[in-house]
């Protein structure tokens, strides 16, 4: 059960075009054109200073910047377009360079369907060590996010109890998206430092990135500023997520979308590369629209679908990674909504070759963690992940002499070819191809084995431990930040 | 130097290697080993083992297939020998399996007689297309316990109640049982034209003959 294998999604076959050259240059402009014309609103001491020294216009009543496009487009410049996200184990680093599709944990959710009781109730720090405990076996997931929300730690601290629940329990890469005040990314970075043996460590192996969400439309959020440029001065990834809505944070259409989503993450990411020029930075999405009825987060839909497709072709023309939010639902259960949505907005992610996809686990607009789901989620992207890699067509797989074998009528199940080839076919987990009178029988589906597969992968799996020295020095800087 | 030759054997079937299996079949026959001896301790360790490891989900149907197929191959190089010695095999029972009238279709059936020989069923095989004159008379001929009869088409299962009236209007059921199978028979279909068993796969199909001659387990 336990694999220190991570399936990731490379060398893709498969190719969509969802925006042309010229739209995205359209795109693009426009977004020029809302930085100079029309601001982006930067609250943070910090971050105005560093605007200003760089030649914007910056109105400190309003903490509002803008910035003429040549200083934007050289800063982007200076970005590096690959690096690494490095793990705790060496051999699960994972790399952000336009060929590997990455699966995270999605988060951070506030409430949990129970894995023993199937009931739903408030997410705690044992729920955060549980995910990265599973997420570690599971070879689909190749990094964390911090899944839910940790309620039973302090306010002050809570990130960082769940970063060193995330650590104890997986040796893979984490990305916070939970740490957004400057005192505990300080934190969160001296306790990242003592796995990897001091601060200096941390730009050549970078164990934490960060992920700070945009306050659309057109605003950032100021601990989320000053923390992320905290982040880029030790070479910690960190990426601004902006997740505009059609129709209430956005424009309702969806190039308008785009490009104030759009405005707001290069604004963010020019910041931190005038700040420390070749910080490792990302491009962040999940844009969606809004639901006409009751103006609530849809979390999947069509308009999802084409922003995951859509905004890759914008990280490559920034030349940064791309972290794309996918698998949301808006769904109760794991059901037919949530198949459909996590199913289409992580094939067209995956599509344009998207470096981090987020992520696995959620129901109702990324706020219910379900274990089955995790699992189901997992299941979809190994799909996707074998349909990425298209149909190969050589002499072997043309397979003529099985095929003059068995001649008009006959079988392939007899053919050596066919011995051969079968483990290429895709086998599920999750999916019902049982005969009917078998179902008829036991009335399960998907959902009551995927939960199986939970408990069975958190009863047994053991993650590699983390050192004790190590977790109580990190209960020392996290008592630190408490008092 | 049996012990080791049993366990190329079983090796053989487990590889699904019908050449290997034929030609550790004939070595066995040079060496003078018992033939009845050779396929229990054996091939048939080879058959049970990937039979357990499929019933796992860790092994798949080509292999499952490619065992019988091994197995069977091994079987028509020994079964001369145990006639000469005037032994047979001791079978779970007889079986004539066909595709009805107007019906082309057999990948279903050809794999649920490639798992009852593998079983230690004796399968006589009659094709497709056959009237249900043809399936009764070779069953009779052969003294067959089970007829399995397969259709793909609605328009064709009608034919398997054919046969089953035929049978009943001979006074030959139930001492020849009647299992139907194939993509459009339910089990409405095998309570409505009184069938004795059905199974959706060829898995299945092995368990219910096993019920149907009273040695299921």
């Amino acid at each position: 059960m336990s694999s220190k294998t991570i399936k990731t999604i490379s060398n893709p076959k498969l190719k969509l075009e969802v925006l042309t050259q010229e739209e995205v240059k359209k795109i693009h402009e426009t977004t020029l054109q809302i930085i100079e014309k029309i601001g982006v609103r930067f609250p943070s001491k910090r971050a105005l200073e560093i605007w200003e020294a760089n030649g914007a216009d910056v109105n400190y009543e309003k903490k509002i910047v803008r910035v003429k496009p040549h200083i934007i487009e050289d800063a982007l410049k200076k970005a590096p377009p690959a690096y690494k996200l490095a793990a705790r184990d060496p051999q699960q680093d994972l790399l952000l360079d336009g060929n590997h599709v990455n699966l995270g944990t999605d988060g951070c959710g506030v409430e949990v369907i129970d894995i023993n009781t199937g009931e739903k109730r408030t997410s705690c720090l044992q729920d955060v060590r549980d995910i990265a405990r599973i997420a570690d076996a599971t070879e689909e997931v190749a990094f964390h996010w911090v899944a839910v929300s940790a309620q039973d730690a302090p306010v002050e601290a809570r990130g960082l109890h769940e970063l060193k629940a995330v650590w104890e329990n997986s040796t893979k890469h984490v990305q916070t998206e939970s740490v957004y005040n400057v005192e505990e990314a300080k934190a969160a970075i001296e306790m990242a430092a003592l796995i990897v043996g001091g601060k200096d460590k941390l730009r050549e192996r970078p164990i934490l990135s960060l992920m700070q969400c945009t306050a659309p439309p057109l605003g950032h959020d100021g601990g989320s500023l000053d923390a992320a440029l905290l982040a880029a001065e030790f070479g910690i990834p960190t990426g601004f997520m902006t997740m505009a809505a059609c129709a209430t944070t956005g424009p309702t259409t969806m190039a308008g979308n785009l490009a104030v989503g759009n405005a707001e993450v290069i604004a963010g990411t020019a910041l931190l590369q005038l700040a420390y020029p070749g910080a490792p930075v990302f491009y962040a999405a999940a844009q969606t629209a809004s639901d006409l009825r009751t103006g609530a987060y849809t979390g999947g839909g069509p308009e999802d679908f084409l922003f995951g497709a859509a905004t890759n072709i914008l990280a490559d023309f920034y030349n940064i990674p791309l972290s794309m939010g996918s698998f949301a639902t808006g769904a109760k259960e794991p059901n037919w909504q949530a198949g459909l949505e996590g199913s289409l907005s992580t094939f067209m992610a995956s599509i344009v070759m998207s470096d981090m996809l987020l992520g696995c686990g959620f129901l109702h607009g990324s706020r219910i963690w379900s274990f089955a789901e995790m699992m189901l989620d997992c299941e979809i992207f190994s799909i996707i992940h074998k349909m990425m890699q298209g149909i190969e067509v050589n002499d072997e797989t043309l397979a003529i002499d099985s095929i003059a074998a068995v001649g008009p009528g006959g079988h392939y199940l007899g053919q050596k070819h066919t011995r051969k080839h079968m483990r290429e076919l895709f086998m599920p987990q999750f999916m019902d191809r049982r005969p009917y009178s078998e179902w008829e029988t036991k009335k399960d589906d998907a959902r009551d084995w995927a939960v199986s597969k939970a408990r069975k992968t958190l009863k047994e799996h053991q993650p590699d431990p983390l050192d004790e020295n190590i977790s109580k020095e990190m209960d020392r800087i996290i008592k630190s930040v408490e008092k | 130097m049996s012990e080791e030759l049993y366990k190329e054997m079983a090796q053989s079937i487990i590889d699904g290697d019908s050449d290997i299996s034929t030609e550790l079949a004939k070595k066995s026959i040079e060496l003078k080993m018992h033939p009845l001896e050779t396929i229990t301790k054996g091939f048939v360790v080879g058959v049970n083992y990937i039979g357990d490891q499929f019933g796992l989900g860790e092994a798949f149907l080509p292999e499952l297939v490619m065992a019988g197929e091994a197995m069977k191959a091994a079987i028509a190089v020994l079964e001369p020998e145990l006639l000469k010695l005037g032994e047979t095999r001791q079978m779970l029972g007889r079986v004539v399996l066909a595709t009805v009238e107007g019906d082309i279709h057999e990948i279903g059936k050809t794999l649920v007689g490639t798992m009852l020989s593998a079983s230690g069923f004796e399968v006589v095989d009659l094709g497709v297309d056959q009237p249900a004159d043809n399936i009764i008379g070779k069953a009779l001929e052969i003294n067959a316990d089970i007829i399995g009869m397969s259709a793909l088409l609605t328009t064709t299962m009608v034919r398997q109640r054919e046969v089953i009236e035929e049978l009943d209007k001979e006074g030959l059921r139930p001492r020849i049982k009647v299992m139907v199978g194939g993509a459009p028979i339910t089990r409405d279909w095998v309570t409505k034209i009184k069938a004795d068993g059905y199974s959706e796969d060829a898995i299945g199909a092995v368990k219910i003959a096993k019920d149907l001659v009273g040695k299921g387990n």
